[in-house]
């Protein structure tokens, strides 16, 4: 397992936009990864979970990758957060 | 006859039927199913042709408004093929025997209620999106023709307010005028109706029940009048036919050089707003862009925008605009445009303060990031950098090598940089007096006269209770305009006019004359100031 925390610094949050660019890049991906913020917790290859979790600015996310490749999709992801939230 | 009042959004006369856009709902009944594998699998085919709908949708939205405003789109598709919207519905089918269609409709609602109970405006609009994806998924399944409004006939459409998913699906040479109880002048429809050359009414609120019924739109007083009376209607006729005559000169005008009689030519170009604005610059005919205002992709967003998203904004006016010139103005804010995030204090006299490309040259990273996306964007077009608030020969050899550095830097980065020329606003009296210098430094001016008029006469335009003062032919403007120009050939480079007065008809000629180069205005304007020019 591998994870990582992420504050996000984008005004809007992980909006409409960028949840769909996070579920492809997670989509690359074999193994299960999934994203907690808070209470609440749903898969990063799901958009609809992604954007229910209704993630703002200044909220910490922290990101699970667990099973095939978790080691290279947690470092794509969070040079994807730095990027693009 | 009634007479309903809104606000006007784009000037012109329609008579035609009204026509209620999404009047026809599909209505959605629960039936029980005996073979539910079929049943899914007719969900499923319904859901491939909905995918194949939005991805066309999506192309033709990235070529018409640019793949920053067609991301949308995009998003539906994903959320089309989300797995737990998918399990739901096809849940739904199998646990309760029910037809595809309510399975749709009830899942769609179920997700939207998430989105829609949470509290952020953003996302809550996201409930809107699920609502269309499975309100499209139903239409197919119900085998109901795409498009919230199919018009028989041209017709005037009412709306509540237009989304760009709508109005990209609309057959447009069926749209007489639109007419919606929503929007702004500002809003999505008022801007497409300016690029269709069409009238606009903008918060009608009173038209409800129309659907069906003789209307009337007048685009110049903000009126919709419904079932006119026979004089009424008569008068609105004789108007709409002088509009038909003075259109039809103007559509003759198309395609046509600027020329005067005696041959001299003139550049007309327009002035836009945005990306979208472009196609209004195309459908009239502008043989360029003489000044596309960047500032909407500071104002529409929350931060500063990225170079990425400033790139794909300024390349989509650049290809859209083939091989023509683009002169695009870097930031124009401060003064009577504010935006939060910038931070800007409060001044006294803001006309005469913090603005333009004095926050350009103090906010160093905030100008590299648009000057950078220019440069990019120059590799898809004829793209040309012209900067504002000018008064001092070191503030532009400042922009250049600023610019000139970028330049390099990109090129070392192996990006690809086209010819980009360079110019100035000429806004101010110290840089017409000046114009002699900073000819020296550049390719261009483009004088913009709404700044220099104000500057030059102490005129403030808000203030009513100096009208009497007011003089738009000062001749003192009309003398520094000869100035610019003589100084601007006089090294060598070409002079054009981008404020309010280039499109000024009774001027036209005055212009010509004088030797200005190009004359920028708003994209209704360039065939009327043709006509005068062809004319003279």
């Amino acid at each position: 397992m591998k994870e990582f925390n992420y504050t996000v610094q984008d005004a809007l949050g992980i909006h409409a936009r960028p949840a769909g660019l996070l579920v492809k890049e997670a989509a690359k991906f074999p193994c299960d990864i999934t994203l907690k913020c808070g209470e609440k917790k749903g898969s990063a290859k799901k958009i609809m979970a992604v954007m229910a979790m209704g993630v703002k600015k200044d909220m910490e996310v922290t990101v699970v990758c667990e099973g095939d490749k978790e080691d290279e999709a947690a470092a794509a992801l969070e040079a994807f957060f730095k990027e693009n939230l | 006859m009634k007479v309903l009042s809104g606000k006007a959004a784009f000037k012109g006369v329609a008579i035609g039927k009204v026509k209620e856009f999404g009047g026809k709902q599909v209505e959605v009944n629960r039936t029980s199913v005996t073979d539910v594998e079929a049943e899914i699998s007719r969900f499923e085919a319904a859901k491939e042709t909905a995918s194949d709908q939005l991805g066309k949708l999506y192309e033709k939205a990235v070529a018409e408004v640019g793949e920053e405003n067609a991301a949308i789109f995009e998003v539906h598709q994903m959320m089309l093929e989300d797995e737990d919207y998918l399990d739901g519905i096809k849940g739904m089918i199998r646990d309760e025997q029910v037809n595809a269609e309510y399975a749709v409709s009830m899942t769609g609602q179920n997700f939207s209620e998430i989105f829609a109970s949470m509290d952020d405006d953003y996302m809550r609009e996201r409930a809107a999106d699920v609502k269309d994806i499975s309100a499209r998924v139903v239409r197919i399944l119900a085998g109901v023709e795409e498009g919230g409004a199919v018009m028989e006939e041209p017709s005037i459409l009412v709306a509540e307010d237009l989304a760009p998913s709508e109005t990209l699906q609309l057959d447009r040479s069926k749209v007489l005028a639109f007419v919606t109880r929503k929007g702004s002048t500002n809003s999505h429809t008022a801007i497409l109706a300016r690029t269709m050359n069409i009238p606009a009414l903008v918060m009608v609120s009173e038209a409800e029940n129309v659907d069906g019924l003789m209307g009337i739109v007048d685009g110049k007083e903000g009126k919709l009048i419904i079932e006119p009376d026979e004089e009424t209607l008569k008068s609105y006729q004789e108007k709409l036919e002088a509009q038909r005559k003075e259109q039809e000169l103007l559509n003759a005008l198309k395609g046509k050089p600027s020329v005067t009689k005696d041959g001299r030519k003139i550049n007309l170009y327009a002035n836009i707003g945005g990306v979208e604005d472009a196609e209004a610059a195309l459908a009239n005919d502008a043989e360029g862009i003489g000044l596309f205002r960047s500032e909407f992709l500071y104002l529409q967003s929350n931060d500063y925008p990225t170079e990425e998203e400033q790139f794909e904004a300024y390349r989509a006016v650049a290809e859209k605009m083939g091989g023509r010139r683009v002169i695009i103005r870097t930031l124009d804010i401060g003064a009577d445009k504010q935006i939060d995030y910038f931070e800007l204090d409060k001044e006294e006299n803001p006309a005469l303060g913090y603005r333009a490309v004095r926050i350009c040259l103090n906010k160093k990273e905030v100008f590299r990031t648009q000057l950078r996306a220019l440069c990019r964007a120059s590799a898809y077009g004829r793209i040309a950098i012209m900067v504002p608030m000018i008064i001092s020969v070191w503030e532009v050899q400042t922009v250049k090598e600023i610019l000139e550095k970028i330049k390099e830097e990109l090129r070392a980065e192996g990006k690809e940089v086209g010819e980009i020329e360079f110019g100035i606003m000429i806004e101010t009296p110290a840089s017409v007096i000046i114009a002699d210098e900073l000819a020296k430094e550049v390719d261009f001016f483009s004088i913009g006269t709404n700044d220099l008029t104000q500057y030059t006469l102490a005129i403030d335009r808000q203030n009513a209770k100096l009208d009497m003062f007011y003089n738009a032919h000062h001749p003192a403007i009309l003398r520094m305009i000869r100035m610019v120009v003589d100084a601007a050939h006089e090294a060598g480079i070409w002079a054009g006019i981008c404020g309010e007065l280039g499109a000024d008809t009774t001027l036209t000629e005055e212009f010509v004359n004088m030797g200005v180069d190009e004359l920028s205005v708003s994209p209704a304007m360039v065939l009327p100031v043709r006509n005068k020019v062809v004319n003279m």
